[in-house]
């Protein structure tokens, strides 16, 4: 059992500075589209301008001829390189779909996909000569909306119907349940569409040389090792025959997980051309192409005894998709943990949930961060909120009655999900601390005196991380569970990280040098990772699910363990002394007897690597470790949000005059990078309560591409947000270490409607639809008038 | 400086304190000019419309949007990016404060960040010293997808008043 | 998006302008600040032969005759916005431009393309009708002027026709006694207008100009020594025979409700000095 340092400060746990920060600072980035290539083309790509159309004849002649021109390929150009795809999960089961092709062929189903390529020397010619080619579309009627998927014809030939997905629930006896209940409260909630608005825009160079039969893939993405199998697959080469290298990415947030029609592509324009291919998804393109997420359309109620305990959840969600389930994670992902976790911190006896995923003709949905979480919480909030005004009691006393109690672990809940250790009570005393709760409610009367509608929203959530197989492997998917690290001692006493989990901007890297750092006992400025690279690192999963550190670097902490191990065993021939009784601090060999520092790491590390004639063992001084979390399927983090808002029932303009985290996430390796991530997500949760909004017309055309009209949060309309934290670490791994970068987005959304309705009820309204505009507020308000 | 076809036109202006001639198509936008044929990446396209600013740079004296800007149009024009400035040290303050408040997470957004701010520094004076919330306004024409914006908040006001130019709130 | 490729002309006078406009017609479009433009041609949404660049004409200044002030068509907004004669002589102006949009766009964006664009949710239009400026247009037949509540038609549609270039805005300056507002609802801050108002009030009459709720801003006159209510009921009732649009985000009845508020509050800031 390796020991941790006990002189040194540790680094795990301290508040660093990002040491790869100072370089975005000076303006020296390696995103996809910074680095120059020899004999480079770029591909732009003619959309479907309609949601359904067959698509005819296609006359590129006239666009072969103009400038810059170098091909123009169509699906039958490019079939020949890459395989069709399907998007579905065999856990996920009975979910269908059908198979999606790099480029349309024959009928395109949303409006932008992509049916022709044009490669030329410039990305503006390429446009260019998009003008210029002339396709004959027979607009068909596209399926737009909800309410008629189940009886409409099915979007693509080989469906029996519009039913991507079902699923049922049923756990204890729900009928019985609200049979007998003392009070119902049922909702029907409307969850818009978003789509995730990374500033960097989808990227990859594909670049194929024929001279060593090796294709090598610039990619902005979060998961190297996944694109180069999924790639090696559909293009039939070998895993040794891809490389992914990502350097920098401007934020992916789930964007950059998927496999892309027009990526695929890509690859294959350069496999026929045998040079570099680069596309960039610019900001049109992203509107119409990128995954969105989040349209559901939940009814739902929820069972109380009289004295205000939950007794039984009732949930129905339509989640409508897109054209195709996303490869390879589903479109159906979303929508499962929705009903897998709506009700998730509360204690009830009985659950029934109703998941329908209905295909549209609409781009593709899939994974945006914090999965499904954030409508899952806003459902069961939003009921026990409205509990809490029928029976006429605090929201936060209501809620601390009903969570699972703090001592009650491990718990399982009725859909099955496993919690190993939460702390809901101590985060909702903690909440009520932190707000100064009792002032708030006192500020609140005092404001309504004046006319002021100040609204207050909790939201108490649980955030699944550091997922296990269960999530896609147990489905068949190549998407790996475990990462790995390889910790090498160099010459000079310094250290090298090779890591399967790279940066997004998260700050991944600093997390792993503190870990690295403290576990083979070295200054953290002696320590440099690496990423990004498929042929140098371990294989694994990469960052998604909130696993980076919790799995990413529980593999360097133990890597780094074991590296220290071997150090000490040569420290040990070395020094003639027993490896017991010798420690590594500051990258010295020193005594556990006394504070002598007995040998510097680089003068080890010289010997082991130059002269080891002399020890009686060859030294081996790099250790890979791979990691995946075995105990529970996910790690469970648990918190709790609070919002104060103030809505003008003049002009339904809702105002965000401060936020509350307190959260729960075990182990923080560095609560300052943490905090930020935290307030990122949050800022993201409240993008979509108040702003964000994919908004399509009955031909499913989407009225609102642009950034101008599709409103992401700026830092005007954003409050300052407060973090506190709670720490109860899992034991399931060395580091205790759970995940934080989704759980701000989770339950930002609930609070925040919440806080309207909240500040709505003094004039009989309420809201039920996300985003919460000022239109729909004035509506609520307009209806409760003539209610009344 | 008129050109007969879609070819090039020329066009002189001091890009980071350097005179040049620079050849240039119509068409193309400050932020192509710069990172295609000058190397410099440090200005980002974020939406080709204005909207996200991360392209803004600075031009006679006044930030702007590199791609609603054409060199074509800036004869005898004044021009810094991040580079530049971040070469006369100008930034210093500004980069150390964000680099304490961590106020960089992906980096798309931060040469932006930087170049507005600086504006911010520029502008700001002993006598209307801005506040919070004046900062925040003040940013707010730039959109950053991975931070809360507060730490941005903080990291100018940090700076500000490391230049001596805050008020106390 | 790549902007289509076009030809660029950069006139030193304006009459080598003018000249240009009429002979090629629609192919060419005139660039000032290229705020809006370059925007429509980086999306592809037009595809001119010609950009005319007229920043190299002298129209850019900002200079008082006497009760007039007069603003040049290629000044942008950040001229005015740092002009302490603005600041002084014309303060609508002043409390209008910290809405537009944001700095690196009020640096190079300008007054007299922001008239010519005529965006109905844009905040010059507002401000110049609200204090009946003279809008000063240039053709190759001559020059002519244009009353502010004459210009604006329709849609992004004004007076200004085809070859012709707008070249300056005159205002009178503001008397003792004036009273302004000017107040915008939008989702996030430097956004178009969801709904806004400007308003002047001198001597005995309040002009407000509602803008972001129809096609074009929309002057409505009230005489000053009416009674609040009475003000309020005859706007109401004015308020629905005008022509109101919804957008993407409201209704033309949310519309409605907002150029109320907008209204009620304009009217109770403009009472509250005493005369």
């Amino acid at each position: 059992m390796t020991r941790n340092p006990t002189r040194q400060a540790p680094y795990i746990g301290a508040s660093i500075r990002r040491a790869n920060a100072m370089r975005l600072l000076q303006g020296r980035t390696r995103y996809v589209d910074d680095a120059k290539h020899q004999r480079l083309v770029h591909v732009a790509f003619l959309r479907s301008p309609f949601a359904h159309c067959e698509i005819g004849r296609i006359d590129s002649a006239a666009a072969a001829g103009m400038p810059g021109v170098v091909g123009i390929y169509t699906w039958d150009d490019l079939s020949t390189y890459c395989k069709p795809w399907t998007g579905t999960l065999k856990h996920l089961q009975g979910m269908v779909s059908t198979p999606q092709t790099a480029l349309a062929s024959g009928i395109a189903r949303w409006q932008g996909e992509p049916i022709v390529a044009i490669a030329a020397e410039t990305r503006a010619q390429a446009e260019d000569a998009l003008n210029a080619i002339d396709i004959e579309f027979n607009e068909l009627d596209p399926l737009a909306d909800w309410e008629t998927a189940l009886s409409a014809d099915p979007v693509s030939a080989g469906l029996t119907s519009n039913i991507c997905f079902e699923r049922r629930i049923e756990a204890g006896d729900v009928d019985a349940a609200f049979a007998s209940a003392g009070l119902v409260v049922e909702q029907t909630l409307h969850f818009g569409r978003q789509t995730v608005v990374a500033l960097e825009g989808r990227s990859v160079v594909a670049d194929w040389n024929p001279a060593d039969q090796m294709l090598t893939l610039h990619h902005s993405t979060q998961v190297p090792h996944m694109m180069r199998d999924l790639v090696a697959e559909l293009f039939g080469l070998k895993a040794i025959d891809v490389r992914v290298l990502c350097g920098d990415v401007g934020g992916s947030f789930g964007l950059k997980i998927h496999i892309y029609p027009d990526e695929m592509a890509t690859i294959a324009i350069s496999r026929h051309l045998s040079r570099p291919v680069k596309f960039i998804a610019d900001r049109l393109e992203s509107f119409a192409s990128d995954i969105q997420a989040r349209h559901h359309e939940v009814n739902a109620r929820m069972a109380f005894a009289p004295d205000g305990r939950i007794t039984a959840l009732e949930v129905m969600d339509m989640a409508p998709i897109g054209a195709y389930s996303m490869f390879p994670r589903t479109s159906g992902t979303e929508g499962n943990q929705v009903i897998n976790y709506v009700g998730g911190p509360y204690r009830h006896q009985s659950y029934r949930a109703h998941l329908r995923c209905v295909f549209q003709n609409k781009v593709p949905t899939s994974q945006f961060r914090a999965v499904g979480h954030p409508i899952a919480c806003a459902v069961a909030e939003s009921l026990i909120d409205e509990a809490a005004r029928r029976l006429n009691m605090d929201p936060l006393t209501l809620r601390q009655m009903n969570v699972i109690p703090d001592d009650a672990y491990p718990h399982t809940s009725l859909s099955g999900m496993r919690f190993e250790k939460l702390s809901h009570q101590a985060a909702l005393a903690e909440t009520a601390r932190v707000t100064g709760y009792a002032a708030l409610r006192q500020l609140q009367k005092e404001s309504l005196k004046q006319g002021r509608h100040l609204g207050i929203g909790i939201a108490t959530m649980i955030e699944m991380t550091n997922p296990g197989p269960s999530i896609y492997a147990a489905g068949g998917a190549r998407i790996s569970s475990q990462d790995g690290a390889t910790l090498r001692l160099e010459p000079d006493g310094s250290v090298t990280v090779l890591l399967s989990v790279g940066e997004q901007g998260q700050g991944t890297e600093t997390a792993v040098t503190q870990i690295a750092a403290d576990a083979v006992g070295v200054h953290i400025t002696n320590v440099r990772m690496l990423s990004g690279d498929t042929l140098a690192t371990p294989m694994g999963g990469g960052t998604w699910g909130s696993r980076g550190i919790g799995i990413g670097g529980e593999a360097v902490l133990q890597a780094g363990r074991a590296l220290r191990a071997q150090i000490l065993a040569v420290a040990a021939q070395l020094l003639n002394r027993p490896a017991e009784e010798l420690d590594i601090q500051g990258g010295e060999v020193i005594s556990t007897r006394s504070p002598e520092v007995l040998m510097g790491l680089s003068r080890l590390a010289h010997v082991a690597y130059y002269a080891p004639d002399g020890l009686g063992a060859q030294p081996e001084l790099c250790v890979t470790r791979h990691y995946m979390p075995r105990d529970y399927p996910v790690a469970f983090t648990n918190g709790v949000q609070t919002a104060l808002v103030e809505v003008d029932i003049k002009t339904g303009f809702v105002r965000l005059l401060k936020h509350w985290v307190v959260e729960d996430c075990g182990v923080l390796v560095n609560p300052l990078l943490a905090d930020e991530q935290i307030r990122g997500g949050v800022v993201q949760g409240l993008g979509y309560a108040l702003f964000e909004e994919c908004l399509y017309d009955d031909r499913a055309q989407l009225l609102n591409a642009t950034l101008a009209d599709y409103l992401v949060p700026m830092a005007g309309e954003m409050p300052d947000i407060e973090i506190s934290h709670l720490c109860t670490p899992t034991r399931t791994s060395q580091l205790g270490a759970k995940g934080v970068a989704e759980c701000g987005t989770c339950g930002a959304p609930a609070a925040v409607l919440n806080a309207v309705n909240d500040a709505l009820s003094s004039v009989g309204a309420r809201v039920n639809q996300f985003p919460i505009t000022p239109e729909r507020v004035l509506d609520a308000i307009s209806e409760a008038s003539l209610e009344r | 400086m008129n050109s007969d076809d879609e070819s090039t036109v020329a066009v002189t202006f001091r890009l980071n304190g350097v005179d040049g001639t620079h050849r240039v198509q119509p068409r193309t936008h400050l932020v192509d000019f710069l990172r295609d044929s000058q190397g410099l990446v440090g200005t980002r396209a974020g939406c080709e419309h204005g909207v996200c600013g991360a392209c803004t740079v600075r031009i006679d004296g006044a930030i702007a949007r590199g791609c609603l800007v054409l060199p074509a149009q800036l004869e005898g024009a004044d021009v810094w990016t991040i580079e530049g400035l971040d070469g006369t040290g100008e930034l210093k303050e500004l980069q150390e404060a964000f680099h304490q408040c961590n106020a960089v997470q992906c980096g798309f957004c931060t040469s932006g960040m930087l170049v507005t701010a600086s504006q911010l520094v520029v502008e700001s004076s002993g006598d209307t010293p801005p506040d919070r919330a004046q900062i925040r306004e003040y940013m707010s024409g730039n959109l950053c997808r991975c931070t809360g914006y507060q730490s941005i908040i903080d990291a100018v006001k940090l700076a500000l008043r490391a230049k001596g130019n805050t008020s106390h709130d | 998006m790549k902007a289509p490729g076009f030809k660029y002309f950069k006139p030193a006078a304006l009459d080598e302008a003018l000249h240009f406009l009429h002979k090629h017609g629609d192919a060419a479009r005139v660039l000032a600040g290229g705020q809006s433009l370059l925007a429509t041609l980086n999306l592809r949404l037009s595809a001119p032969d010609w950009l005319v660049d007229i920043s190299g004409i002298s129209l850019r200044g900002i200079t008082c005759h006497g009760d007039t002030v007069r603003i040049g068509a290629t000044t942008t907004h950040r001229d005015i916005e740092r002009s302490a004669v603005v600041h002084e002589r014309l303060p609508l102006l002043a409390l209008a431009v910290p809405h537009i949009a944001h700095q690196a766009i009020r640096s190079r964006g300008t007054l007299g393309g922001s008239l010519a664009l005529a965006d109905p949710a844009a905040e010059w239009p507002a401000v110049v009708l609200a204090l009946n400026a003279a809008i000063e247009i240039r053709s190759l037949e001559g020059s002519r002027t244009v009353m502010a509540e004459d210009y604006f038609k329709g849609l992004y549609e004004t007076d200004l026709q085809a070859g012709e270039i707008l070249t300056g805005i005159a205002f009178k300056c503001c008397s003792d006694g004036d009273r302004h507002y000017f107040r915008e609802l939008s989702r996030r801050n430097g956004d178009y207008a969801s709904a806004g108002i400007a308003a002047v009030r001198s001597g005995g009459q309040v002009r407000f100009v509602l803008f972001g709720v129809g096609v074009m801003p929309l002057l409505y006159k009230a005489d000053a020594s009416e009674a609040l209510p009475d003000m309020s009921a005859r706007f109401h009732s004015a308020l629905e025979s005008m022509e109101i649009v919804g957008d993407l985000f409201f209704s033309a009845a949310s519309k409605r409700k907002l150029a109320r508020e907008l209204f009620e509050r304009a009217c109770i800031e403009l009472g509250k000095v005493i005369d």
